[in-house]
């Protein structure tokens, strides 16, 4: 899977409660989630994103409680990637499982700002940015799978109902 | 190169020889849990995607434990909820409130983890059981609708730092000061994503609910479990209440792989209490007693230390004393059977006594839930396993986490002491 999008950049500890603040968890509904993703970080954001753009961030993106509306906020928004340095590992979780593509690598974030373009191959972990090939590590088939099918629940409709 | 427990339990469950971390496998789960808050989302997941089975009605748990007895109209749905689930799917290990205790005391009390076992729950503290040499880890509510359909889960298989911790428990320490001393030193992200292995001869030395103790803040450091290898202790808790006939008791191997050894002298470990807002916050008791902190409230119970022995500690303190003025002790027993026992054993009489009130077995003021829920610029001693902003209730009270016999010592005094201040130098 190749994907091209621009770049939205956030620093360290991007945690649940600013990617979707506890105010808006009275509803599952994904578009309702979409429209205040990141709001407390960044107002505009969820006016101004793209389908196909790109998350790049620090440390412990994701850190905080195990709500599962954090990633589908962001999935619902548009967004097709995230890249952080790291990433919590709940929320590393919930992102597979709910079919939004996460990679980890270090360098990405001091080569890029917010509007830059960049490609990423996710089958080959290659991440294309003004020249360089940067590696991340690729997913392990079985994520990739989980990915493919859009998610944990796709794959379990799909494979074993 | 030998395997660590953890890497053996995967394999066996991953159904091959020999697992390294860092690789992802679709593991076999022995039992999927959840409780009030998480298992609603999956009931609802599993019914919109259509799915009409779980994969073993004697593997599914259903543990109704946050809000116990339903605390309003919206837990009283959610209840209600899993409790259909449970008759339309025959699910055995759905307990009711009168059977009903703190999913991580209850389970193993009721022998349903047992050594070996490969188990998830939609809870963090599901690390809890790693003290009887499982491999249990929290995951979130699609992960555990995933397994109700499939019977697994996927897992990545972590690195593990091991503790080793030898010598001698200074008077009034337990697991729990063991527990809040590492993760003070290693900080709260300090075994992120890694299996936290503990062994020495201090751990050897502990009960089993000394053991659970240790296991159960395991996730307070970012890890992914806690675990300590089956000994005689272990295998005799167990044999005393085993829903299953088979299990199987796995060890580390010698030549093991581990990320980092930490050596741990049990000597240095005085009973710690952790400060607001964070479990890393930790200072030794005889500290924090001269920072005169008074407290409005304290709490005993939980999943991390509202087990038997920590009553029994609790009691030993209380006896023939009373509480503060005007200071609010809460003491809840983790299950009905611990309940009862302390019945039996005179405790409950020690603390009414006292002048503690005696909650039914619940989660209720651990998580702010019911119960004891802290108003603004309140401070509380408890003997829970987080103190983030809010955790007991408003945003601006403040939890400090202790041992049993601190919290108890602290009730009688008002203010956070060391049990020696009440029951003087031994
Ligand atoms: S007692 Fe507290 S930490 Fe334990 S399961 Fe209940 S709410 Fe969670």
């Amino acid at each position: 899977m190749k994907l091209k999008g621009r770049v939205w950049k956030f620093g360290d500890n991007v945690d649940t409660d600013v990617i979707i603040p506890a105010r808006y968890l009275n509803t599952t509904d994904e578009k309702e989630l979409a429209k205040h993703c990141m709001e407390d970080l960044d107002p505009e954001f969820a006016s101004k994103v793209k389908p196909g753009d790109i998350i790049v961030a620090g440390e412990s993106f994701g850190i905080g409680s195990s709500r599962e509306h954090a990633p589908i906020a962001i999935k619902a928004s548009g967004v097709s990637l995230v890249i952080a340095k790291s990433f919590a590992r709940i929320f590393y979780r919930n992102s597979i499982n709910i079919g939004l593509p996460i990679l980890e690598n270090e360098e990405v974030y001091d080569l890029v700002e917010t509007g830059d373009e960049i490609e990423v191959d996710l089958d080959k972990g290659e991440i294309h940015v003004k020249g360089k090939t940067l590696e991340a590590r690729p997913f392990p088939e079985f994520i990739k799978e989980i990915i493919r099918y859009g998610g944990l629940l796709n794959y379990a409709k799909e494979k074993y109902l | 190169m030998g395997q660590t427990i953890a890497q053996k339990i995967i394999a066996k469950h991953a159904g091959v020889e020999r697992v390294t971390p860092g690789e992802i496998y679709l593991v076999d789960v022995d039992f999927a849990f959840g409780n009030d808050i998480t298992a609603a989302l999956s009931i609802k997941q599993f019914n919109e995607i259509g799915a009409r089975k779980v994969f073993d009605p004697e593997k599914v748990g259903l543990i109704p434990d946050h809000y116990t007895p339903n605390k309003d109209i919206k837990t009283a749905i959610i209840t209600q909820s899993m409790r259909n689930f449970a008759r339309e799917h025959g699910i055995t290990h759905h307990y009711e409130v009168g059977e009903v205790g703190i999913e991580h005391a209850l389970l193993p009390e009721k022998g349903v983890v047992l050594p070996g076992d490969l188990v998830i729950g939609a809870d963090s503290h599901t690390c809890t059981y790693g003290a009887l040499g499982a491999f249990s880890t929290g995951i979130g509510s699609t992960d555990l609708t995933f397994a109700w359909i499939t019977g697994k889960v996927w897992l990545k298989v972590p690195e593990t730092l091991k503790f080793v911790i030898n010598g001698k428990l200074p008077r009034w320490s337990g697991g729990k000061d063991i527990i809040l001393y590492i993760i003070g030193k290693i900080g709260v992200n300090g075994a992120n994503y890694r299996v936290m292995e503990f062994s020495g001869d201090t751990i050897r030395n502990l009960n089993m609910d000394n053991r659970f103790t240790i296991c159960n803040m395991a996730i307070e450091a970012g890890a992914k479990t806690g675990i300590i290898e089956p000994d005689e202790k272990t295998i005799e808790y167990v044999e005393q209440r085993k829903e299953r006939s088979t299990y199987t008791v796995y060890k580390s191997d010698k030549d093991a792989e581990y990320e980092k050894i930490y050596e741990i002298n049990a000597e240095d470990i005085v009973p710690q209490v952790a400060f607001p807002h964070l479990p890393e916050n930790t200072k030794p008791i005889y500290e924090v007693e001269k920072m005169d902190i008074r407290i409005d409230q304290a709490v005993i119970g939980s999943c991390t230390n509202g087990r038997i022995s920590d009553l029994e500690i609790a009691a030993k303190i209380l006896k023939g004393h009373k509480v503060a003025n005007k200071l609010r002790l809460i003491i809840l027993p983790a299950t009905p059977a611990i309940y009862r026992e302390a019945l039996e054993r005179g405790y409950i009489e020690i603390f009414l006594d006292a002048g503690a009130v005696i909650a039914p077995p619940t989660c209720g003021p651990c998580l702010g839930g019911h119960m004891g829920v802290l108003a603004p610029g309140e401070k509380a001693i408890s003997t829970t396993n987080r103190n983030f902003r809010g955790r007991m209730g408003h945003v601006e009270s403040e939890v400090y986490l202790s041992n049993p016999a601190v919290a108890a010592a602290s009730a009688i005094a008002g203010k956070i002491v060391s049990p020696e201040y009440i029951l003087g130098g031994n």
